[in-house]
């Protein structure tokens, strides 16, 4: 099932699924994430992984925690001004599933990441930048399980 | 200025994961639906940061030390564990099902739409329930 938020889409569009394959804007946006993973160790020694500073948030405050705020508040600031630039068109944003896998799938998320200490920007972009073992592997399983379970989800059970 | 390092840090990757359409979860599902209608766009971001990654901190790391900070902060942890399987396990599950990593998630908040809000706030309980039943702790130990 497909959910679109905007007035006049047909959620059950099939074709709607689809999105184009944008390989310059992905260079230009792996570039930029790049350079900030570079400025945050270059600067502060950080690693730029979103679950870690995210997962540290919601912890006891830290005065450490600042630099940490102020990448999220970064983070949030870089997308509006990036849409607002024109740089993404945020009607085109479609979320797969329902209330329930949404559910799942966060809580999912947020302990996997915390288990396995890191994400896609903390083990899959800094980590095996560092050439780190542990990062190459968790990357490599959670890439797998990840396509396993589009795969499942769409061309077996047939949701989403 | 290691205020300032931090919120321009933000800033960039923010604009990275935006313009790169990352941030929008069909996108990001559609890369990883192999047999599908697949999107290979994911790849050419993961490829573009991993090579300006590893040529940066090859330069920044030679450094004695972080320029705004006393030291480096390198993930301590060593060895392939359970933990780190599992972890990777549980999260690849949740990044399928919804197409939602942590950084877009917490990106797509400014948007407004009501899939994302959900999806951080179940996040966000998952991270403090695996904190405080699995670890024991609040602060866990974090490569990234």
């Amino acid at each position: 099932m497909l959910s679109r938020h905007q007035e006049g889409m047909d959620p059950l569009d099939a074709h709607s699924l689809a999105t184009a394959f944008t390989p310059l804007a992905g260079l230009a946006g792996g570039i930029l994430i790049g350079l900030s993973a570079i400025l945050l160790m270059g600067g502060l020694g950080r690693v730029a992984g979103v679950s870690g500073i995210f997962g540290a948030l919601l912890g006891r405050w830290r005065p450490d925690n600042a630099w940490r705020a102020l990448f999220i508040l970064g983070l949030l600031a870089g997308t509006i001004l990036t849409s607002l630039l024109g740089g993404f068109d945020s009607n085109s944003m479609a979320f797969p599933g329902n209330p329930m896998t949404t559910v799942v799938g966060g809580l999912l998320v947020g302990l996997g990441t915390t288990l396995g200490a890191g994400c896609t920007s903390g083990h899959g972009i800094c980590g095996i930048a560092r050439l780190s073992m542990r990062s190459i592997v968790s990357t490599g399983v959670f890439m797998f399980f990840a396509v396993a379970t589009v795969y499942l989800m769409r061309h077996v059970i047939g949701a989403s | 200025m290691d205020k300032l390092t931090a919120l321009l840090a933000g800033l960039l990757f923010g604009a990275g994961i935006t313009v790169s359409g990352m941030v929008n979860p069909m996108k990001v599902q559609n890369f990883l639906d192999l047999s599908g209608d697949w999107d290979p766009t994911l790849l050419f971001v993961m490829a573009a940061a991993l090579a300006v990654t590893y040529a940066g901190y090859q330069l920044v790391l030679k450094a004695p030390r972080p320029r705004f900070a006393l030291a480096f902060i390198l993930p301590s942890l060593q060895g392939i564990d359970e933990r780190l399987i599992g972890g990777a396990v549980v999260f690849g599950l949740g990044w399928g099902l919804t197409g939602f990593c942590p950084g877009p998630a917490v990106a797509s908040l400014v948007f407004g739409y009501w899939p994302s809000a959900l999806f951080v706030l179940s996040m966000a309980a998952g991270m403090a329930i695996a904190s405080h039943l699995f670890l024991g702790t609040d602060e866990s130990p974090s490569d990234g």
